[in-house]
């Protein structure tokens, strides 16, 4: 389809502000651009049918099965939407004195003892604008707390080779020098190499728990233990927090600080790689370090305060507020057994998919699974040249978007799935079917999988071309296709 | 009450037979009994009646003013029905990062034309995909520009307070030094500039228009940073920058801000919208996602994320940023709100900024003890003097209506832009005598 440019015709244009009814000023000339940003000039019908178009050229939960591995890709409710929508929310500045922001003041009061009932923490931070962000700030507390105590050798981030990759790169962000320590047979943390990789110069460990296998880490405490010992601190990544809300808390983990996904766990949605929130949590010995502003409540209602020791701004006002309110709205909804429920049934619908998949698949690390699971599929690639891309991409053609592909990096040929809790046993089973009819396929007409998918609008776009020779924006002078 | 669980009772006893366990316990197993709660000490949930209910009195509890004359780094702009209408698109609003681009085409095309409106914004080469927000996107665009021999970001006096404390903060994440440049009436003190640049510089950050409105001389500050060696970054308002000479124009190396006045409401401070753009020399430098256009295997037009060797799923500790979720539907809040107004519209509201506020910046000035405090032009916001403390005037303002201007140092920072009509205006003024009467 044309771009928004191809489409655009010279003084196409329709009024959308009143003329003005002020004297008209303008700045001198030497302060101005010499031409016009070349913008689409397009009526409003056409503008409108450009964006259903590309709508439709979007698969979205709403359209379908969406399995994607530690992307928590659940049903993201349209009472929360209504609700971020409000005018009494939409229209407040976010420098209005407190006295007239009280409503939002109060969202943001009410999800952090939310948030820090569910995750065993003392107190949370809403700055932060998406996962990644959330971990750069919480590694950032470590650092201001080894900081503080001029504890100032401690210059190492541990982190396991199953993380996720934006864990060493937040370690590196921070400063600090990543020691990646290998899982064990299991898929855990190996405790010998970890005994062995922690020290005097140990800043802390960032950890998920369940992993990126989908595995609950039977040997937590003493990880976290061994961490403490050496004087670390142990960072929790929430993203995969979905298997055990409820169930289970990183704070009794041993962890000191954790970021969440709000719009993972917490139903927000993902609106095609984002607005997010990465909300941070701490125990009471980081508080004091928290990004600011944070709410206090005080006899005159909600204020805002600095705390004593900030790190300071890591965005300019109080993070992606709007997402927060949608999580309030979903916990609010869900309430203590509701959001338990959902970890046991999310737990319950990835172990059901594993099953229905394990006779003709090879599970990575077979035995119960938590929220999500890794298929391998090195045995399938030497047997028939199928690698995990040729499935992942005909699925495509079955109208469900694949899962997690070459993840994690310790898994040769890995797909993640992680089915979610708000998919219905017929979606699994539909699920199931599509997956074991591919994998028939791939014994008896592998090359058709090579060419998948036939019926989706575009076919295996040209990466390596596209990094080869980078075309970052439209060509006006150029001619297109 | 299992909210958005499909599951019946009976489904789930059947599912956990067919998983081979009795009970959701035995799924839990791994889990050490020391660590498994008895339940969260939260209320239970309620019914999509109740929370409505709840969460609108919540709502009721903030003011949301008439007349808004506050910037300060969230804008109030009028936003076109349509612009509304197609964010809410349920297939935008709950896809994920476009991961898998032969059903992402629809996202992947909407940020290749934002790529493209941010490169005509600012004049540069290449633009990303978004990041979280202005304050972010100027932290990450000086930690662009550093390298082993020149590590020290300077960041004028005239900048957002927010921004600079992010600019600080990414800055102590690094180990790398900031320092604040000075001003002199109310902007970037270029002699000051000049001195204090040296070898160490890694680049000079300034924004347009400052932190009080004012039209900073950018092109020669520019000057002065790249003549040193180091590299000129700015932050700009994207809808000054509609007529503004462009960050190109000035020779910067890199341009960021603040997107939020393209449609996005004020929101109590999100989401909101940072992007980047840059030289191609600085783009394999620049963090977060890119969109590349190519061709699929029946060589037709497809667009996919590209330059991903910058990023931390293939990098890891190498990476250049940890960025991966970004605004992407802010993104297109943008493109949208772009498209809408047309190169006539946005230079339209941009312009009706610039008369609305001279004509308050006059009538406002006019009042005794309100004088203006810079005399240098500016775009939408100027600083006034206040006659007396400053939060007070705020409260009788806010008795009217009138979200008055930002109490600042010295003074107040007011705002106007294309919502405030002649008689908003005009009310504010007679509001401010009745004030200090």
């Amino acid at each position: 389809m044309k771009l928004s440019f191809e489409k655009s015709k010279n003084g196409r244009s329709f009024p959308v502000l009143p003329s003005l009814d002020v004297p008209k000023k303008d700045l001198p000339g030497s302060l101005l651009r010499k031409s016009a940003p070349r913008l689409p000039q397009m009526a409003q019908p056409d503008i409108s049918r450009h964006y259903t178009e590309l709508a439709k050229r979007t698969h979205g939960v709403n359209d379908g099965f969406y399995p994607l591995g530690s992307c928590t890709m659940k049903y993201n409710p349209k009472l929360n939407d209504e609700m971020a929508a409000l005018p009494g929310f939409t229209g407040v500045h976010p420098l209005q004195a407190p006295e007239t922001a009280q409503g939002c003041l109060e969202v943001l009061f009410m999800a952090e003892r939310l948030l820090c009932e569910i995750t065993g923490m003392d107190a949370m931070t809403f700055q932060p604008a998406a996962g990644a962000h959330g971990e750069f700030t919480g590694v950032l507390l470590i650092k201001a707390w080894h900081d503080s105590r001029r504890d100032s050798n401690r210059v190492k981030i541990i982190v396991p080779d199953s993380a996720h990759g934006t864990n060493p790169a937040t370690a590196s962000m921070t400063g600090y020098e990543v020691i990646n320590v290998p899982s064990d047979q299991e898929g855990g943390v190996d405790l010998a190499e970890l005994r062995r990789a922690v020290g005097d110069d140990t800043a802390g460990l960032m950890l998920t728990n369940p992993n990126t296998l989908g595995i609950f880490d039977k040997n937590i405490l003493e990880i976290t233990r061994i961490v403490h010992e050496a004087g670390g601190l142990n960072y929790y990544d929430g993203a995969n927090l979905n298997a055990i809300m409820g169930v289970a808390r990183p704070g009794d983990m041993g962890f000191d600080v954790v970021h969440l996904n709000l719009h993972k766990t917490f139903s927000t949605p993902h609106g095609g790689g984002g607005p997010g929130s990465g909300a941070v949590g701490c125990k009471s010995q980081l508080e004091p370090f928290l990004p600011k502003p944070r709410v206090v409540r005080g006899k005159d209602g909600f204020s805002f305060a600095t705390p004593e020791r900030s790190i300071g701004n890591v965005k300019a006002f109080y993070g992606n507020f709007l997402v927060t309110l949608r999580a309030l709205v979903y916990m609010l909804t869900l309430g203590a057994n509701g959001l338990r429920d959902a970890a046991l049934n999310a737990v319950l619908n990835a172990n059901y998919m594993m099953k229905g998949l394990s006779d003709i698949y090879d599970v990575a690390y077979p035995g119960i699974c938590m929220h999500e699971f890794v298929l391998t599929l090195e045995n399938l690639k030497k047997e028939c040249g199928v690698s995990a891309m040729d499935v992942a991409k005909s699925m495509l053609d079955y109208g469900m978007h694949p899962p997690t592909m070459y993840f994690p990096l310790i898994v040769k040929e890995a797909l993640m799935i992680e089915p979610t809790e708000t998919e219905s046993r017929e979606t699994l089973d539909e699920a199931i079917a599509v997956l074991r009819e591919i994998r028939a396929q791939a014994r008896i007409a592998p090359d058709s999988l090579h060419s998948a998918p036939r019926h989706t609008v575009v076919r295996r776009p040209d990466e390596v071309g596209a990094a080869r020779h980078p075309v970052l924006k439209y060509n006006f002078d150029g001619v297109g296709d | 009450m299992a909210y958005y669980v499909p599951s019946t009772e009976t489904e789930q006893k059947e599912m956990l037979a067919s998983a081979g366990v009795k009970t959701f316990d035995d799924l839990f197993a791994a889990v050490p009994d020391s660590l498994k709660i008895k339940g969260l000490d939260m209320p239970e949930g309620l019914s999509e009646f109740e929370v409505r209910g709840r969460v609108e009195a919540i709502s009721r509890e903030n003011v949301v003013f008439k007349s808004i004359f506050r910037g300060a780094g969230a804008y109030n702009h009028y936003i076109p029905a349509l612009v509304k209408q197609i964010v809410s698109k349920e297939e935008f609003v709950t896809a994920y990062t476009p991961y898998q681009a032969e059903i992402s085409q629809g996202v992947l095309q909407s940020i290749f034309e934002f790529q493209t409106m941010m490169c005509e914004l600012t004049g540069l080469d290449v633009s990303n995909a978004s990041v979280y927000d202005g304050a972010s996107a100027a932290a990450e665009a000086v930690g662009m520009c550093r390298d082993r021999k020149r590590s020290v970001v300077f960041v004028s006096e005239s900048t957002n307070p927010a921004v600079i404390s992010a600019i600080k903060t990414y800055c102590y994440a690094a180990n790398s030094e900031v320092k604040t440049v000075p001003l002199k009436n109310g902007v970037t003190d270029a002699d000051a500039l000049a001195s204090m640049l040296n070898e160490s510089a890694a680049c000079f950050y300034v924004q347009q228009p400052n932190f009080y409105g004012l039209i900073e001389d950018a092109a020669s500050l520019g000057e002065i940073a790249r003549s040193r060696g180091a590299k000129f970054v700015m932050g700009v308002n994207p809808v000054a920058a509609a007529i503004l000479k462009t960050p190109a124009e000035c020779g910067a190396d890199i341009a960021c801000g603040e997107a939020q006045p393209f449609g996005m409401p004020l929101a109590f401070g999100g989401p909101y919208l940072g992007f980047m753009t840059a030289t191609s020399e600085m783009s394999r430098k620049l963090p977060g996602r890119i969109v590349g256009q190519t061709k699929d295997l029946d060589g037709k037009r497809a667009f996919v994320l590209t330059l991903q060797a910058r990023e931390q799923h293939i990098r890891r500790e190498k990476a250049s940023s940890n960025i991966c979720s970004n605004q992407a539907l802010c993104a297109l809040t943008a493109s949208v709100y772009l498209t809408v107004m047309g190169p006539d519209g946005l230079r339209s509201v941009a312009e009706q900024c610039v008369s609305r506020a001279r004509y308050a910046a006059e009538r406002i000035s006019a009042i005794k003890g309100f004088e203006l405090l810079y005399s240098g032009e500016f775009f939408h916001e100027f600083v006034t003097a206040c006659p007396q403390d400053a939060s007070v005037i705020e409260k009788r303002l806010a008795g009217r209506d009138i979200l008055g201007g930002l109490p600042v140092d010295g003074g107040i920072l007011w705002c106007v832009t294309e919502m405030n009509t002649r008689e908003q205006i005009d009310g504010l003024v007679s509001a401010l005598k009745e004030a200090v009467r």
